[in-house]
């Protein structure tokens, strides 16, 4: 009996199916959810978070947030969310480096909390990335 | 009267206003549509987050505690607040409206022996800001038709952590609220102390919350007061498109009313200038038939 996952952030509600399975890192450590857990409130940290729907692994890069579960419901309210095999590894570590430029030259408030949001969403990515490259080899 | 060719070329350069007034009639109305799309996709995020203060704040002994969000400050001294503007103009009344508004709350709010601290969002409000002289803390110019949330966390990052610290007492903001495609209002909004709303109602009393439910309210929180703080943009980019459509409409109809009077203006001269050949013409013959 699978579960209904929806996936929600800011700007829209990215994803919401059945899935079979999540595995997702929550700030007491990386956690699966099968169908019927019992509900739960939990903070999601950086990380890799995968889904596995009809057998197959869909791997998420997620900055952080929240996972609410809630028997067949599950809700991840993330503060962004990606598909790890729509991350262009090069690229996620050319985004890194500039936004660690960024923080190094940052000079406002401002600017130090943006350069700080980037980074950190950055790091996750580029990490999601690399991981899914060992998955195949 | 003006000579044909002069009314002749006026005719012909209302007539490319019109051209281009029209064009961005329509630019205008399809990045409507579009931001409208933006602020339905941003809300239930926010609701599902207001949803969860509602329940956590009722659960969560003493949750309005020193450097909360949630904390109500017995005397405020200083308060924050954002003002978001579109970055261009050509869109009628609505900045004037945001920036008369923003000025209204700033005198009310020194007439109370407060201070403000201004944060801006959008170029049209950064330069009025300054202009008036007013203290300004914080801005982001460049916002674009669709921000993404990280892109405007700065500013909203700042004045959350001006309240957490104790430097604001209160944070607000004033934005074009989007109502319909002819009604935009300029409203204010508290975004801090978070009034908790009342917990939605049914059976989410055996939640298990980790690592704990004043954890998760503490994370909740501001994330709550940024989006929305980004809802409020999404709403002023939808404003100011519809705004715009609006005013390039009016405009349009404004020069193809003026094509029209100088149409008529052009053939009444154009009239003029025959019937008086034609006398001639006539008396030419009468004084040659004598």
């Amino acid at each position: 009996m699978p579960m209904h996952l929806e996936i929600v952030t800011a700007e829209k509600v990215v994803l919401s199916e059945e899935v079979d399975q999540i595995n997702a890192p929550t700030r007491d450590g990386r956690i699966g959810v099968l169908p019927r857990h019992e509900p739960l409130m939990t903070i999601l940290k950086p990380g890799e978070m995968t889904i596995i729907k009809n057998g197959e692994r869909i791997p998420f890069a997620v900055s952080g947030g929240f996972m609410e579960i809630l028997s067949n419901r599950v809700v991840i309210l993330a503060d962004t969310v990606e598909r790890a095999d729509e991350i262009d590894e090069a690229r996620a570590e050319r985004a890194r480096a500039l936004a660690e430029e960024r923080l190094k030259n940052a000079q406002t408030d401002r600017d130090i909390a943006m350069a700080e949001v980037k980074l950190r969403k950055e790091v996750v990515r580029l990490q999601v990335a690399q991981m899914k490259n060992i998955r195949r080899q | 009267m003006a000579s044909s060719r002069e009314i002749k070329r006026r005719i012909r350069s209302v007539k490319n206003v019109a051209q281009i007034t029209r064009a961005m009639e329509m630019v205008a109305a399809s990045k409507m549509r579009r931001a409208q799309r933006n602020v339905l996709a941003a809300r239930p995020y926010a609701d599902r987050m207001r949803d969860l203060i509602g329940e956590l704040t009722v659960r969560v002994v003493g949750s309005a505690k020193k450097g909360s969000l949630l904390e109500k400050r017995s005397q405020v001294r200083r308060v924050g607040l954002i003002v978001v503007t579109p970055d261009r103009g050509l869109c009628g009344s609505l900045i004037a409206n945001v920036v008369r508004r923003a000025t209204r709350f700033i005198l009310d709010q020194r007439a109370m022996g407060r201070e403000v601290d201004v944060f801006t969002y959008g170029k049209k409000g950064r330069d009025f800001i300054v202009r008036a002289g007013y203290p300004l803390a914080g801005e982001m110019v460049k916002i674009g038709d669709a921000p993404k949330i990280e892109d405007i966390l700065g500013v909203a990052i700042q004045a959350v952590k001006g309240f957490e610290s104790g430097r604001y007492d209160e944070l607000y903001i004033v934005y074009s609220e989007y109502i319909n495609t002819l009604v935009q209002r300029a409203t204010i909004k508290q975004l801090a102390p978070v009034e908790a709303p009342a917990p939605a109602s049914g059976a989410r009393a055996d939640f298990t919350y980790e690592p704990s439910q004043e954890e998760v309210l503490t994370e909740v929180l501001p994330r709550y007061v940024e989006s929305q703080i980004y809802q409020a943009i999404l709403e002023s980019i939808a404003s100011f498109y519809s705004a715009q459509m609006v005013a390039m409409r009016n405009a349009t109809k404004s020069a193809k009313d003026l094509v029209k009077e100088l149409t008529l203006t052009f053939n009444k001269a154009r009239q003029a200038a025959i019937t008086k050949e034609v006398s001639e013409i006539a008396s030419g013959a009468a004084a040659l038939a004598e």
